[in-house]
């Protein structure tokens, strides 16, 4: 049956493949074109500049901190929320003690935990960031506002005015507001465990621990690592934009402690009438970004198991 | 949730699907001179409407029967004042058809019509989408003003548009050379803002030189009341009285060379004691603590509760605290203080100039229209509306007679008239806008401000910035001339 089965493929999916080939390869092609002209944006005439662009990016030190910080959210951010989501959800199914009937089941109240976890997700990304940005406000926010009422009054950080602690306050904002689907998305995948894995092993006499490294992480496998390159792709991109441009200091600051690629882009498309700069900044962002997901795929790589 | 492992039977695997028709994908993608054609459709042919009759009450030659394209900035302003002018054209030529297009996109809107050739006749490039106009410039997509600027004025044909303008619009309007390619119509007052009503209760009047600002804010402090609080997150409102006072201090050039872009601007000794004077506020705690974490918005409400005197901004501030500011607060703008009686300007020396830029493309069809329609806002009825409605001057020069004004609007006009000549107009921000924003604003004055710099390393970050964006070819530079 192997005769033809290209062209039978191809066949269904032709429609498919012009939309993708239109919307998703046509744009990537056209912005790698652009990258080597000197388009402003705002006119239409152009000339070929060769690598111009690129070598400049290379000396460019805001791109190099800017690509520093990508790859710390893209590193850290993934490690810090799959941990916590993991850690939440295993407990709100798995974690809690053991009660008459059921062989494992969540700690007391874990269905409410579910929703309350899963609120931050409902709100968008842009009203959370202007929550903290109320809540950092340094001077009557929310955060040191609570400090003074504990009696640290001497303790007043600058929070996003700090370049010390801006990169993490903004991080902390995309931890609280992400976790929470995965949550959601563990959970589900939890519950798609057979019960009896567990059971056994709790005869076997293990303990919460074993639980989780031995059978809940091996048989979430899957997700974890789609989660992880979600995760990723996130940090990378979209959200981690929003929450830089409404956050931080100038936006990017301050001292260009917060600025990440996405946001350059931006910068230099929309403010600088630079486009042709800003695209090579996008190809390096999506070289970064092809690489994440190649390491995450190759490091992820492991036996499937079926049940 | 059960996976499946992938079959290696010799048939085709997902993974392999997926690989193969990526590869498909990128064949199908049209060669590249095509994909030039994508940014660079139509250049344009020339599509203009032909020139009516030029008569006294048509002075520019309007085509009468041409339709004109219109897109206003919906921002702080509105659209009313806009609107009101609209009228007026068309009772003027009521053959013609107008758009009126207001938008606060105005660069997603307008930058596919530019680059497609076919931008509208007029647009206010104003807002956070504006678009960039040096490059605008540099591109040659603006249309030079200078026909309407030397058209007789819309209420005394005897005097030239040019002759009715306030100081400093014309030039703001110039980027290298004669041409004026921008009009700027609202007109801006930067300085030192304060609440009468705060000075009043500290008995003190508001100082003219910094010994005397260094006692006030010694005597605020004793009531818990901070000398100084500024946008902290966007340190580039700092300069709106910093930029002035080095003016003040070593005169006119010192910020020519800065805007110029020239060798050691930076260090010169005008700087040096500006710096120094600005750093001691932060030393002797007379800035408001936390300010470095606040946005606009949050320092100017810190700013009318009370809880600091002073804060550098710019007219529009009435309108956008109008919602914290108490009743009897007497919002009021200043000139900088001075550094001492050995300044190069007297002390009134102040930072005015043009702000909501209108401008009319190269290509658009019907330029005549968008120039009379601007020389329509131009008269003293338009402009006398536009104040009326959204509290702020206007490029006309006058145009406040027989109206009653707010505190703050009556202070700016007082503030011009002490200025006199000395009205300065630095250029940075809308000659080098990353750098003095990004640069000099967040990396330099931000970090010094916030105490993490000294002056002495803030001139130098600075002359390294301006260094740095002097010899970066892929910025047009500008001179003053």
């Amino acid at each position: 049956m192997q005769h033809g089965k290209y062209r039978f493929i191809v066949g269904f999916l032709i429609v498919p493949l012009t939309l993708y080939g239109l919307f998703v390869v046509w744009p990537f092609v056209q912005s790698i074109y652009y990258s080597f002209t000197d388009w402003t944006g705002l006119s239409p005439d152009f000339a070929m500049v060769g690598f111009d662009n690129y070598t400049r990016m290379l000396d460019d030190d805001t791109f190099w901190s800017s690509l520093q910080h990508s790859l710390t959210f893209a590193l850290l951010l993934p490690v810090v929320v799959l941990g916590l989501a993991l850690f939440f959800a295993f407990m709100l199914n798995v974690g809690g003690r053991h009660r008459k009937g059921s062989a494992i089941s969540g700690v007391r109240g874990s269905g409410f935990y579910k929703i309350v976890y899963f609120f931050p997700q409902v709100l968008s990304i842009a009203i959370v960031a202007l929550l903290f940005q109320f809540a950092y406000n340094p001077n009557s926010g929310a955060i040191n506002s609570a400090l003074g009422a504990v009696g640290l009054d001497s303790v007043r950080p600058e929070w996003l005015g700090d370049p010390n602690l801006a990169l993490w306050c903004v991080m902390a904002v995309l931890v609280w507001s992400t976790t929470g689907f995965f949550v959601v998305l563990f959970s589900a995948g939890m519950a798609s465990i057979p019960k009896d894995f567990y059971e056994a092993a709790l005869l076997d006499g293990a303990n919460r621990f074993t639980t989780f490294f031995r059978i809940t992480l091996p048989l979430l496998w899957d997700t974890v690592q789609s989660g992880w390159v979600y995760m990723g792709i996130l940090a990378l991109g979209a959200e981690s934009f929003a929450v830089v441009q409404i956050m931080t200091v100038g936006p990017g600051g301050p001292a260009d402690s917060t600025n990440v690629l996405t946001l350059l882009v931006y910068q230099k498309a929309f403010r600088d009438g630079q486009a042709a700069y800003a695209t090579t900044i996008g190809v390096a962002l999506l070289v970064v970004t092809l690489a994440f997901s190649a390491i995450v795929m190759r490091l992820g790589r492991r036996e499937r198991l079926e049940y | 949730m059960g996976s499946t492992s992938a079959q290696h039977n010799g048939g085709l695997g997902r993974r392999d699907v997926i690989k193969r028709s990526a590869a498909i994908g990128l064949i199908t993608v049209p060669t590249m001179s095509f994909l030039a054609s994508c940014a660079s459709s139509d250049s344009g042919t020339d599509n203009k409407v032909e020139k009516g009759t030029t008569s006294e009450k048509n002075p520019l030659g309007v085509n009468e029967t041409a339709s004109l394209d219109f897109v206003l900035f919906d921002g702080g302003f509105g659209t009313e004042y806009a609107t009101d002018a609209v009228e007026q054209y068309k009772k003027a030529f009521p053959k013609a058809e107008v758009k009126f297009t207001p938008t606060q996109k105005i660069q997603s809107e307008l930058q596919p019509r530019f680059n497609g050739g076919t931008p509208p006749d007029l647009i206010d490039n104003s807002g956070a989408e504006q678009m960039d106009m040096g490059v605008l410039v540099g591109k040659k997509q603006l249309a030079d003003l200078t026909p309407l600027l030397d058209a007789p004025s819309y209420d005394d044909p005897a005097k030239k548009v040019r002759d009715t303008l306030r100081p400093g619009v014309v030039e703001m309007g110039q980027f290298d050379g004669d041409p004026v390619w921008i009009l700027y119509y609202a007109y801006t007052v930067y300085g030192v803002w304060y609440s009468q009503t705060a000075l009043d209760r500290l008995d003190a009047e508001y100082p003219e030189d910094w010994d005397a600002m260094l006692a006030l804010c010694a005597k605020a402090k004793k009531k818990d009341i901070a000398g100084w609080t500024y946008a902290g997150k966007y340190p580039y409102y700092l300069p709106f009285s910093l930029y002035p006072f080095i003016g003040k201090i070593g005169g006119r050039e010192v910020l020519d060379a800065i805007d110029n872009l020239e060798p050691n601007a930076w260090k010169h000794p005008a700087v040096k004691a500006a710096f120094e004077a600005y750093f001691e506020l932060f030393k002797k705690g007379y800035i408001l603590q936390g300010t470095p974490g606040l946005d606009h918005i949050q320092s100017q409400t810190a700013w009318t509760e009370g809880k600091a005197l002073f804060i550098p901004n710019g007219s529009w501030v009435e309108n956008e605290a109008a919602k914290t500011t108490p009743k009897d607060f007497q919002m009021k703008v200043a000139a900088p203080s001075g550094l001492d009686s050995s300044d190069k300007l007297p002390f009134g020396t102040i930072w005015a100039s043009g702000g909501e830029p209108f401008i009319v493309p190269t290509k658009a069809k019907n330029p005549d229209g968008g120039m009379e329609q601007l020389r329509i806002m131009l008269s003293e009825a338009s402009s006398k509306n536009f104040t009326t409605k959204v509290k702020s001057l206007t490029s006309f020069n006058g145009g406040t007679d027989g109206l009653t004004l707010s505190t703050a609007l009556q202070s700016g006009v007082d503030a011009l008239a002490k200025a006199g000549d000395n009205v300065l107009n630095p250029r940075m921000q809308d000659w080098y806008a990353a750098l003095q924003k990004e640069k000099i604003g967040v990396g330099v004055l931000g970090e010094m401000m916030a105490g993490r710099m000294t002056p002495a390393e803030a001139m130098n970050k600075a002359q390294e910035f301006a260094d740095a964006a002097a010899k970066d070819d892929s910025i047009k530079h500008y001179k003053h001339q």
